[in-house]
Protein backbone atom coordinates (compact mmCIF):
# COMPACT_ATOMS: atom_id res chain seq x y z
CA UNK A 1 0.00 0.00 0.00
CA UNK A 2 2.28 2.64 1.22
CA UNK A 3 5.21 1.22 -1.90
CA UNK A 4 4.52 3.95 -4.15
CA UNK A 5 4.27 6.53 -1.81
CA UNK A 6 7.38 5.58 -0.56
CA UNK A 7 8.69 5.40 -3.74
CA UNK A 8 7.44 9.16 -5.14
CA UNK A 9 8.77 10.96 -2.11
CA UNK A 10 12.17 8.82 -1.20
CA UNK A 11 13.13 8.57 -5.10
CA UNK A 12 12.36 11.89 -6.84
CA UNK A 13 10.94 14.69 -4.92
CA UNK A 14 11.11 18.15 -5.98
CA UNK A 15 9.18 20.04 -3.71
CA UNK A 16 9.18 22.91 -6.18
CA UNK A 17 7.82 20.60 -8.64
CA UNK A 18 5.00 19.16 -6.87
CA UNK A 19 4.30 22.78 -5.53
CA UNK A 20 3.78 24.02 -9.28
CA UNK A 21 1.67 20.17 -10.14
CA UNK A 22 -0.78 21.23 -7.05
CA UNK A 23 -1.34 25.20 -8.33
CA UNK A 24 -1.99 23.37 -11.83
CA UNK A 25 -4.36 20.81 -10.29
CA UNK A 26 -6.27 23.28 -8.34
CA UNK A 27 -6.47 25.61 -11.34
CA UNK A 28 -7.62 22.90 -13.57
CA UNK A 29 -10.54 22.51 -10.94
CA UNK A 30 -11.44 26.37 -10.43
CA UNK A 31 -11.41 26.89 -13.68
CA UNK A 32 -14.59 27.47 -15.15
CA UNK A 33 -16.30 28.46 -12.20
CA UNK A 34 -16.15 32.21 -13.33
CA UNK A 35 -16.15 33.30 -17.05
CA UNK A 36 -15.18 36.55 -17.42
CA UNK A 37 -16.53 38.25 -20.11
CA UNK A 38 -15.10 39.39 -23.40
CA UNK A 39 -14.67 43.21 -23.47
CA UNK A 40 -14.39 42.94 -26.94
CA UNK A 41 -18.38 42.04 -27.20
CA UNK A 42 -21.49 44.64 -26.55
CA UNK A 43 -22.76 43.26 -22.99
CA UNK A 44 -26.49 41.83 -23.60
CA UNK A 45 -28.79 41.74 -21.12
CA UNK A 46 -31.67 38.89 -21.38
CA UNK A 47 -35.23 39.12 -19.76
CA UNK A 48 -37.41 36.01 -20.25
CA UNK A 49 -40.81 35.26 -20.03
CA UNK A 50 -43.40 32.53 -20.48
CA UNK A 51 -44.21 33.05 -24.09
CA UNK A 52 -40.66 35.00 -25.19
CA UNK A 53 -37.86 36.94 -24.50
CA UNK A 54 -36.36 40.43 -24.79
CA UNK A 55 -32.73 41.00 -25.41
CA UNK A 56 -30.99 44.52 -24.97
CA UNK A 57 -28.16 45.67 -25.69
CA UNK A 58 -26.53 49.33 -24.92
CA UNK A 59 -24.71 50.69 -28.00
CA UNK A 60 -25.10 54.15 -28.28
CA UNK A 61 -24.61 56.56 -31.47
CA UNK A 62 -25.43 53.47 -34.14
CA UNK A 63 -26.96 54.03 -37.36
CA UNK A 64 -30.00 51.62 -36.91
CA UNK A 65 -29.83 50.83 -40.79
CA UNK A 66 -25.95 49.37 -40.38
CA UNK A 67 -27.16 47.04 -37.81
CA UNK A 68 -27.72 43.19 -38.76
CA UNK A 69 -29.88 41.03 -36.11
CA UNK A 70 -30.48 37.32 -37.25
CA UNK A 71 -31.64 34.67 -35.40
CA UNK A 72 -30.85 30.99 -36.53
CA UNK A 73 -32.90 28.20 -34.61
CA UNK A 74 -31.77 29.09 -30.97
CA UNK A 75 -28.68 31.47 -31.74
CA UNK A 76 -29.41 35.21 -31.81
CA UNK A 77 -26.47 36.71 -33.81
CA UNK A 78 -26.10 41.19 -34.21
CA UNK A 79 -23.71 42.82 -35.92
CA UNK A 80 -23.31 46.15 -36.60
CA UNK A 81 -20.86 49.28 -36.73
CA UNK A 82 -20.13 52.61 -35.84
CA UNK A 83 -18.07 54.49 -38.03
CA UNK A 84 -15.32 56.58 -36.76
CA UNK A 85 -15.93 60.27 -36.86
CA UNK A 86 -13.84 61.55 -39.70
CA UNK A 87 -11.52 64.26 -38.33
CA UNK A 88 -11.14 67.56 -41.11
CA UNK A 89 -8.38 69.71 -41.35
CA UNK A 90 -7.18 71.36 -38.36
CA UNK A 91 -8.98 69.14 -35.57
CA UNK A 92 -7.34 66.75 -33.28
CA UNK A 93 -8.45 64.66 -30.71
CA UNK A 94 -7.88 65.46 -26.83
CA UNK A 95 -9.51 62.18 -25.60
CA UNK A 96 -10.67 59.53 -27.89
CA UNK A 97 -12.25 56.89 -25.27
CA UNK A 98 -15.72 55.91 -26.98
CA UNK A 99 -15.89 52.54 -28.60
CA UNK A 100 -15.63 52.07 -32.28
CA UNK A 101 -15.52 49.53 -35.41
CA UNK A 102 -17.10 46.67 -35.79
CA UNK A 103 -18.84 43.97 -33.54
CA UNK A 104 -20.53 41.04 -33.37
CA UNK A 105 -22.36 39.50 -30.54
CA UNK A 106 -24.09 36.09 -30.64
CA UNK A 107 -26.38 34.52 -27.64
CA UNK A 108 -27.83 31.27 -27.70
CA UNK A 109 -31.36 31.82 -26.44
CA UNK A 110 -33.00 29.24 -23.64
CA UNK A 111 -35.32 28.15 -26.58
CA UNK A 112 -36.19 28.15 -30.39
CA UNK A 113 -38.25 31.71 -31.51
CA UNK A 114 -40.56 32.75 -33.88
CA UNK A 115 -38.27 34.25 -36.83
CA UNK A 116 -40.44 35.86 -38.88
CA UNK A 117 -42.23 37.86 -35.50
CA UNK A 118 -38.43 39.15 -34.36
CA UNK A 119 -39.15 42.97 -33.16
CA UNK A 120 -36.22 45.08 -32.61
CA UNK A 121 -36.55 48.69 -31.80
CA UNK A 122 -33.68 50.92 -31.38
CA UNK A 123 -34.31 53.74 -29.24
CA UNK A 124 -32.35 56.24 -26.99
CA UNK A 125 -29.29 54.31 -27.43
CA UNK A 126 -30.23 51.27 -26.59
CA UNK A 127 -31.16 47.81 -28.43
CA UNK A 128 -34.44 46.30 -27.56
CA UNK A 129 -35.11 42.98 -29.50
CA UNK A 130 -38.22 41.00 -28.52
CA UNK A 131 -38.31 37.05 -29.43
CA UNK A 132 -41.13 35.15 -29.64
CA UNK A 133 -41.29 32.00 -28.67
CA UNK A 134 -41.57 29.30 -31.13
CA UNK A 135 -45.48 27.42 -31.07
CA UNK A 136 -44.04 24.36 -31.35
CA UNK A 137 -41.58 24.98 -28.04
CA UNK A 138 -44.02 26.37 -26.01
CA UNK A 139 -45.11 23.80 -22.76
CA UNK A 140 -47.71 21.52 -23.62
CA UNK A 141 -49.74 21.20 -20.39
CA UNK A 142 -50.32 17.61 -20.05
CA UNK A 143 -53.52 16.58 -18.42
CA UNK A 144 -53.49 13.45 -15.78
CA UNK A 145 -56.14 11.04 -16.34
CA UNK A 146 -57.70 8.95 -13.55
CA UNK B 1 -25.01 40.36 13.03
CA UNK B 2 -26.16 42.14 10.43
CA UNK B 3 -27.85 44.68 11.72
CA UNK B 4 -25.29 45.96 14.06
CA UNK B 5 -25.75 49.23 15.23
CA UNK B 6 -22.99 52.49 15.47
CA UNK B 7 -23.02 55.16 17.78
CA UNK B 8 -19.87 56.01 16.58
CA UNK B 9 -19.94 58.97 14.37
CA UNK B 10 -18.17 58.40 11.20
CA UNK B 11 -15.26 60.09 10.27
CA UNK B 12 -15.39 62.29 7.22
CA UNK B 13 -12.67 61.60 4.55
CA UNK B 14 -10.70 64.36 2.97
CA UNK B 15 -11.83 66.12 0.73
CA UNK B 16 -14.96 65.58 1.54
CA UNK B 17 -16.50 62.86 -0.65
CA UNK B 18 -19.33 63.83 -2.31
CA UNK B 19 -22.02 61.53 -2.00
CA UNK B 20 -25.81 61.49 -3.56
CA UNK B 21 -28.88 61.52 -2.61
CA UNK B 22 -30.16 58.32 -4.74
CA UNK B 23 -29.02 55.23 -3.98
CA UNK B 24 -28.20 53.94 -7.74
CA UNK B 25 -24.61 52.94 -9.72
CA UNK B 26 -23.21 56.20 -11.67
CA UNK B 27 -20.78 55.47 -14.34
CA UNK B 28 -18.69 57.21 -16.08
CA UNK B 29 -19.34 58.18 -19.79
CA UNK B 30 -16.87 57.39 -22.70
CA UNK B 31 -16.17 60.82 -24.20
CA UNK B 32 -14.54 61.69 -27.30
CA UNK B 33 -13.19 65.37 -26.98
CA UNK B 34 -12.10 67.04 -30.15
CA UNK B 35 -10.89 70.55 -30.79
CA UNK B 36 -11.86 72.11 -33.82
CA UNK B 37 -10.81 75.69 -35.16
CA UNK B 38 -13.56 77.83 -33.08
CA UNK B 39 -14.80 75.00 -30.50
CA UNK B 40 -14.41 71.95 -28.35
CA UNK B 41 -16.92 69.12 -28.88
CA UNK B 42 -17.88 67.01 -26.58
CA UNK B 43 -19.44 63.61 -27.63
CA UNK B 44 -20.52 61.30 -24.33
CA UNK B 45 -21.90 58.00 -24.54
CA UNK B 46 -24.68 57.78 -22.17
CA UNK B 47 -27.09 54.82 -23.36
CA UNK B 48 -30.23 55.13 -21.94
CA UNK B 49 -30.74 58.88 -21.63
CA UNK B 50 -32.64 61.29 -23.43
CA UNK B 51 -33.03 65.63 -23.95
CA UNK B 52 -35.20 65.09 -20.71
CA UNK B 53 -32.90 63.60 -18.67
CA UNK B 54 -29.25 64.67 -19.42
CA UNK B 55 -27.99 67.67 -17.34
CA UNK B 56 -25.61 70.09 -18.10
CA UNK B 57 -24.13 72.61 -15.67
CA UNK B 58 -21.55 75.07 -15.96
CA UNK B 59 -20.43 76.38 -12.49
CA UNK B 60 -16.67 78.83 -12.36
CA UNK B 61 -15.24 76.47 -14.55
CA UNK B 62 -16.23 73.10 -13.76
CA UNK B 63 -18.45 71.46 -16.33
CA UNK B 64 -20.52 68.93 -14.99
CA UNK B 65 -22.75 65.89 -17.22
CA UNK B 66 -25.13 64.19 -15.77
CA UNK B 67 -27.40 61.51 -17.26
CA UNK B 68 -30.66 59.90 -15.26
CA UNK B 69 -31.40 56.50 -16.70
CA UNK B 70 -34.61 54.59 -15.37
CA UNK B 71 -34.00 51.08 -15.42
CA UNK B 72 -36.45 49.20 -17.69
CA UNK B 73 -38.54 46.84 -16.47
CA UNK B 74 -40.31 44.30 -18.59
CA UNK B 75 -43.85 43.17 -17.18
CA UNK B 76 -44.09 39.71 -16.80
CA UNK B 77 -40.95 39.13 -17.65
CA UNK B 78 -37.95 38.56 -15.21
CA UNK B 79 -33.91 39.22 -15.58
CA UNK B 80 -32.36 36.16 -16.76
CA UNK B 81 -29.10 37.17 -17.68
CA UNK B 82 -27.18 40.16 -17.01
CA UNK B 83 -24.35 41.18 -18.51
CA UNK B 84 -24.49 45.05 -17.69
CA UNK B 85 -25.62 47.41 -15.42
CA UNK B 86 -27.83 49.91 -15.44
CA UNK B 87 -27.51 53.05 -13.60
CA UNK B 88 -27.07 57.01 -13.96
CA UNK B 89 -24.13 58.84 -15.29
CA UNK B 90 -21.84 61.28 -13.92
CA UNK B 91 -18.76 63.23 -15.04
CA UNK B 92 -16.80 66.57 -14.45
CA UNK B 93 -14.48 68.30 -16.66
CA UNK B 94 -12.38 71.42 -16.03
CA UNK B 95 -12.50 73.53 -18.80
CA UNK B 96 -10.07 76.55 -19.88
CA UNK B 97 -11.44 80.29 -19.32
CA UNK B 98 -11.14 80.08 -23.56
CA UNK B 99 -14.84 79.01 -23.62
CA UNK B 100 -17.67 81.58 -24.44
CA UNK B 101 -20.02 80.45 -21.51
CA UNK B 102 -22.95 81.63 -23.07
CA UNK B 103 -22.80 79.92 -26.01
CA UNK B 104 -22.84 76.14 -25.17
CA UNK B 105 -24.72 73.82 -26.85
CA UNK B 106 -26.02 70.28 -26.04
CA UNK B 107 -27.78 67.81 -28.48
CA UNK B 108 -28.59 64.64 -27.54
CA UNK B 109 -29.06 61.44 -30.12
CA UNK B 110 -29.11 57.93 -29.95
CA UNK B 111 -27.54 58.58 -26.44
CA UNK B 112 -24.84 60.24 -26.92
CA UNK B 113 -24.68 63.89 -26.26
CA UNK B 114 -22.70 66.41 -28.04
CA UNK B 115 -21.37 69.48 -26.92
CA UNK B 116 -20.53 72.15 -28.36
CA UNK B 117 -17.81 74.59 -26.67
CA UNK B 118 -17.29 77.74 -28.43
CA UNK B 119 -14.16 79.30 -28.15
CA UNK B 120 -14.54 83.23 -27.08
CA UNK B 121 -13.27 85.86 -29.70
CA UNK B 122 -10.55 87.02 -27.67
CA UNK B 123 -9.48 83.75 -26.93
CA UNK B 124 -9.28 82.10 -30.17
CA UNK B 125 -5.89 83.70 -31.14
CA UNK B 126 -3.47 84.86 -28.29
CA UNK B 127 0.25 84.70 -29.49
CA UNK B 128 3.09 85.75 -26.90
CA UNK B 129 5.81 87.18 -28.46
CA UNK B 130 9.34 85.58 -27.16
CA UNK B 131 12.21 87.67 -27.23
CA UNK B 132 16.14 87.55 -26.14
CA UNK B 133 17.58 89.87 -23.42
Amino acid sequence: MFGPVMWRFGGRMDPLHEMLRLQREMNRVFAGLEQPLNPEVPPVNAWVGESDIIVTAELPGMDPKKMDISVVGDTLTVSGAREADLLKEGESYHRQERNRGRFTRSLQLPFHVEAGKVEAKYERGILRITLPRAEADKPKKISVSS
Amino acid sequence: MENKVEYQKKPAQTPVEMERTRNRKVFVPKVDIIETGDAMVMYADMPGIDEKSVEVTLEKNVLTVTGTVTPQEFSGRSIAYAEYDVGDYERTFTISDEVDRERIEAIVKDGVLKLTLHKAPQAEMKKITVRTE
